[in-house]
């Protein structure tokens, strides 16, 4: 998708924020310097392009409670896909990747109490004979995450 | 600076029941109308204004990051990502991940803890760039500006195995999306395995 510049002015304001008010739209338009119906038009057809993954809130998700914690595991290279496949078996897993390093295997453990974090480690252990690293977040330093285009 | 509290164990009491239901509303979307409040307070059985206020309680908690546009980094020609990992003095840390924290191309940074003698690093942040060069080079420049003289390693994703998994769900039900969010800001990596 091509973006003038409008479409640009659209996607740099809006990842700031948007108004919470009874026009909102028209509102954000005004200060975008167009109307109400042409920015609800834009972000319908980025919505549809699929240049954004959603218009609405980003939650901060660990706020809703639930345990969450990064793991890394140093696997045998030529053992990489059958420890994936056990360790992708557990619901409790999500976000598998595979990295250039020895700790090439990274994955998230989420539970919905933190006492469950370490069971899950352990069966996972127990179930591949690897060593699991656990590295949850203990301080986040905030960035904008927005992106300019 | 922008180092935001830690997440903490109140957190669920913040939303009641209404929020809840308007957080299932609202997880895919605002509706993108006119009014789109008035819309949400219609579907929920509540009024405009106050499903304008609970909004802005959950940004005021921090339930709501922010409310606006979401995008698709790849779909914006940001290709190339690193998660590199620092092992920085503990007096340190928190002097350099809030300078990192400062870089356009920086969109996480977090400190973990060792796992001494394997792993002893500290400080991870994801750089983004359009492609694995000028990820390398906005890693040099923030390495010079930060000053940064400590022990570092880059690791660039290969593959990815399992995107989505069966995340904890709160009873409001989250989607796969916000989902994807949520793990990504912990396994950093949607990017550059794009399997969209």
């Amino acid at each position: 998708m091509q973006f003038d510049s409008l479409d640009r002015n659209i996607i740099n304001t809006l990842q700031k924020g948007f108004p919470l008010t009874e026009y909102p739209y028209r509102d954000a338009a005004e200060s975008l310097g167009t109307t109400e119906s042409e920015l609800i038009s834009r972000l319908q057809s980025m919505l549809d392009e699929g240049v954004l993954t959603r218009f609405g809130p980003m939650f901060q998700i660990e706020r809703f409670g639930g345990a969450f914690t990064l793991a890394a595991m140093k696997v045998p290279p030529d053992q990489f896909d059958s420890v994936a496949e056990q360790v992708n078996q557990f619901s409790e897993v999500a976000h598998n990747y595979q990295r250039d390093h020895d700790f090439n295997m990274w994955f998230v453990i989420a539970t919905e109490d933190i006492g469950e974090i370490e069971a899950v480690i352990e069966k996972i252990e127990v179930l591949t004979g690897i060593k699991v690293y656990n590295m949850p977040k203990l301080e986040e330093y905030f960035v904008n995450l927005q992106f300019a285009v | 600076m922008k180092k935001v509290q830690q997440p903490d164990k109140d957190g669920v009491q913040l939303l009641d029941e209404q929020d809840k239901a308007l957080v299932g509303l609202i997880q895919s979307g605002l509706p993108i109308c006119s009014r789109p409040y008035q819309s949400l307070g219609e579907q929920a059985g509540i009024a405009e204004e106050e499903v304008i206020a609970r909004l802005q309680k959950m940004q005021q908690t921090g339930c709501i990051r922010r409310m606006g546009v979401i995008v698709r980094h790849r779909e914006l020609g940001y290709r190339a990502n690193a998660m590199v990992v620092w092992d920085v003095p503990d007096e340190k840390v928190s002097e350099m991940g809030r300078c990192m924290s400062q870089f356009e191309f920086i969109t996480l940074c977090y400190r973990r803890p060792r796992c001494l003698p394997d792993w002893p690093y500290n400080l991870f942040c994801m750089i983004h760039g359009h492609s694995r060069e000028e990820a390398m080079q906005n890693l040099d420049e923030m390495i010079g500006k930060c000053k940064i003289e400590y022990k570092h390693q880059v690791l660039f994703s290969r593959r990815c195995f399992k995107q989505r998994g069966a995340v904890y769900q709160p009873e409001a039900s989250i989607s796969d999306s916000v989902k994807s969010e949520l793990a990504e800001s912990f396994a950093f990596t949607k990017i550059v395995s794009g399997t969209r």
